[in-house]
């Protein structure tokens, strides 16, 4: 049984090892064995899930038995156990999902590159997920900024070359914050172990000096994650990066990459600096506040829209609103809300992508609503998922997005100061939310008006994609309109755990 | 009181300054290979700042040579450690974008963000 504990360790080794394996294969066996480590991989992690849940605490691992001072630590709890294996299993659904996608879009030497840094994303994903070292942090932050540049430049049309250009531009500004950040805070307190590092910030704080620079410290650091992660008003990357990528590349930055930057970011808060420096900090208004703007202006910019995945991006910008809402209402049912719907958008946005781009590949390719009018009946599963994935967006019962608005609801009652900003935010950001995805699903199932006058200026042909034709595709929607499920149905047992996770954390 | 600290912490200015310029060229400037010089400024800076943190004066590097064994005649190797970290970082970032600029040069024959920005919304491909 306490094998289990070298489970994190082993799962971000052999992500690693499997990177380096992939560059030799061809793009068959490239494939294969992706999938292979990122199944290991979800299955190690559930496992160090399953041990922190029965233990009931969290362990640190010491990497090559140098104590603490010294040494690197990784460190697992249930929280940490439960986004690796969230992040695996979106990871694993998103690369399968989209894999006919990949062979279309990507150069066919390219395609093997494209699985490598798919397994380069996990491992530093996993890294990010139980690092217990802040350094550590920075550099694995670097390598998905490179993985996940990579996975959108290799698509070369020019539109996704420009995306990457400024993703990465906005990407540099955040690290490079985040990087003097951490150096601040090594100048600070002398320590680069989280655990370490949060014994000296206390003493910092008790001894009253240099409280001005340990305020700047956490500004930088939380600014730079923030700009990573696109909060509003640095989402204006989003819809280009996630609109013109192929599709298992919009899923897995908007499904994890973000949300690996924000929950750094939420370990940082808690194991860091300790959660009640934090709370007493006004770095938490100002998360709020933004948070508040970003549900309205992402809507807003959505509502916009008239291509499917640009829409789908600009609603990715206004989740990440409702995330930092959540860290921002400075308590713990907030943080617990805002790690319910890092998870829940973890599972719904990918679908949307996904099956978006399967409305798509019967509309002649094109992403304009116009072309996509009945085109779920054309592709059934890609129409029943996008319509799942917009259902649980919008906060209808029975689906994910539900349970974290009610979350976000009961949270904000019981901070006084910020309850009505946010009841009233959430109220509005669920009547936008329900007008561009619902517009959206109703224009999906309009039966065109007339076939033949469309035939006639050659504007779409009548393509179907059967259940034969993409079996995979049909699996992994079932896989994520059931996980959807999951988080909407058995909310209790996950919102516990999240709970306990925080717990662990702090 | 404010004027002796500055003296006293001038590398530290000096290094927040450069961050502070090279922040701010690769957020705003719109030449790409400007963009990638700020983000050389931004980093060294950093690392100009981690180094003249982990010397102390009158201190040698950590390398055993005359058998001192005393702590306090060397300085924490650590920094340094961290700059040679972020320098590899820092190639490997410069590299990838000097060859995203590359292709976006030869698709669109110019360096301007906002004008590549601008052909590429009117090819809309």
């Amino acid at each position: 049984m306490d094998f289990i504990r070298n489970f994190p360790f082993f799962s971000i080794m052999f992500a690693m090892l499997c990177a380096i394996l992939t560059s030799a294969l061809p793009k068959k066996g490239a494939k294969v064995l992706c999938t292979v480590m990122i199944s290991i991989s979800t299955l190690l992690n559930a496992a160090v899930l399953y041990y922190t849940c029965v233990t009931g605490e969290s362990y640190v691992y010491i990497m090559g038995h140098f104590p603490a001072p010294w040494g690197n630590e990784l460190r697992a709890g249930v929280l940490e156990g439960l986004m690796g294996t969230t992040f695996s299993i979106v990871m694993l659904l998103s690369v399968l999902g989209g894999a006919r996608h990949i062979n279309e879009d990507l150069a066919e030497n390219k395609i093997s590159l494209y699985y490598v840094m798919i397994d380069l994303l996990q491992g530093a994903l996993l890294a990010l997920v139980y690092t217990n070292d802040i350094f550590t942090a920075y550099v694995f932050i670097e390598i998905t900024t490179i993985a996940s540049g990579g996975i959108l430049m290799i698509r070369q049309i020019g539109r996704t070359t420009l995306a990457a250009t400024r993703y990465m531009i906005m990407s540099l500004l955040g690290s490079g914050l985040f990087l003097i950040g951490i150096t601040l805070m090594y100048d600070l307190t002398g320590h680069l172990l989280m655990s370490n590092i949060q014994q000296s910030c206390a003493q910092i704080v008790a001894d009253g000096r240099y409280t001005v620079p340990l305020t700047v410290v956490v500004g930088l650091i939380t600014i730079g994650l923030c700009i990573k992660s696109g909060l509003f008003p640095f989402h204006f990357w989003m819809p280009d990066t996630y609109g013109y990528s192929t599709p298992a590349s919009s899923s897995i930055l908007s499904g994890l990459i973000s949300k690996a930057y924000i929950f750094l970011l939420i370990k940082i808060f808690y194991r860091v600096i300790g959660f009640d420096i934090i709370s007493s900090s006004k770095v938490l208004n100002v998360l709020f506040v933004f948070g508040l703007a970003a549900m309205i202006i992402g809507s807003v910019s959505a509502i916009r829209e008239n291509d499917i995945r640009r829409m789908t991006a600009y609603s990715s910008a206004a989740q990440i609103g409702y995330i930092f809402m959540g860290i921002g209402l400075g308590t713990s049912a907030g943080m617990t809300a805002a790690i319910f719907h890092i998870l829940t958008h973890a599972v719904t946005k990918p679908l949307l992508f996904i099956s978006a781009s399967g409305l798509s590949d019967v509309s002649n390719g094109s992403k304009k609503f116009r072309d996509l009018q009945d085109s779920g009946f054309r592709n059934v599963p890609a129409g029943i998922g996008f319509m799942v994935g917009s259902l649980s967006m919008v906060g209808l019962p029975l689906f994910g997005g539900f349970i974290s608005k009610l979350l976000f609801a009961t949270a904000s009652v019981q901070n006084p100061n910020k309850m009505l900003p946010t009841l009233i935010v959430l109220a509005i950001s669920t009547v936008l939310n329900a007008v561009y995805f619902l517009r959206t699903v109703i224009r999906i199932y309009r039966p065109a008006a007339d076939k033949e006058t469309l035939q006639v200026e050659g504007a779409r042909p009548d393509v179907r994609m059967t259940f034969g034709q993409q079996r995979l595709f049909v699996m992994v929607m079932i896989c994520f309109v059931a996980l959807n499920l999951v988080l909407g149905l058995y909310s209790q047992p996950i919102t516990n755990a999240i709970t306990a996770g925080l717990t662990m954390l702090a | 009181m404010i004027g002796s600290n500055l003296v006293f912490n001038i590398e530290e200015v000096v290094a927040i300054i450069l961050f502070g310029i090279g922040f701010t060229t690769l957020l705003l400037h719109r030449n790409l290979i400007k963009k990638i010089i700020g983000l050389n400024i931004m980093d060294t800076a950093v690392y100009f700042f981690l180094a003249s943190m982990g010397y102390v004066d009158g201190r040698v590097a950590p390398i055993v040579t005359n058998g001192v064994l005393d702590a306090q005649v060397y300085i924490n190797p650590i920094p340094s450690g961290l700059v040679l970290t972020g320098i590899v970082v820092s190639v490997s970032v410069t590299a990838m974008m000097l060859s995203l600029t590359i292709r976006l040069y030869k698709r669109y024959h110019t360096l301007n963000l906002d004008e590549i920005y601008m052909y590429a919304v009117k090819q809309d491909r």
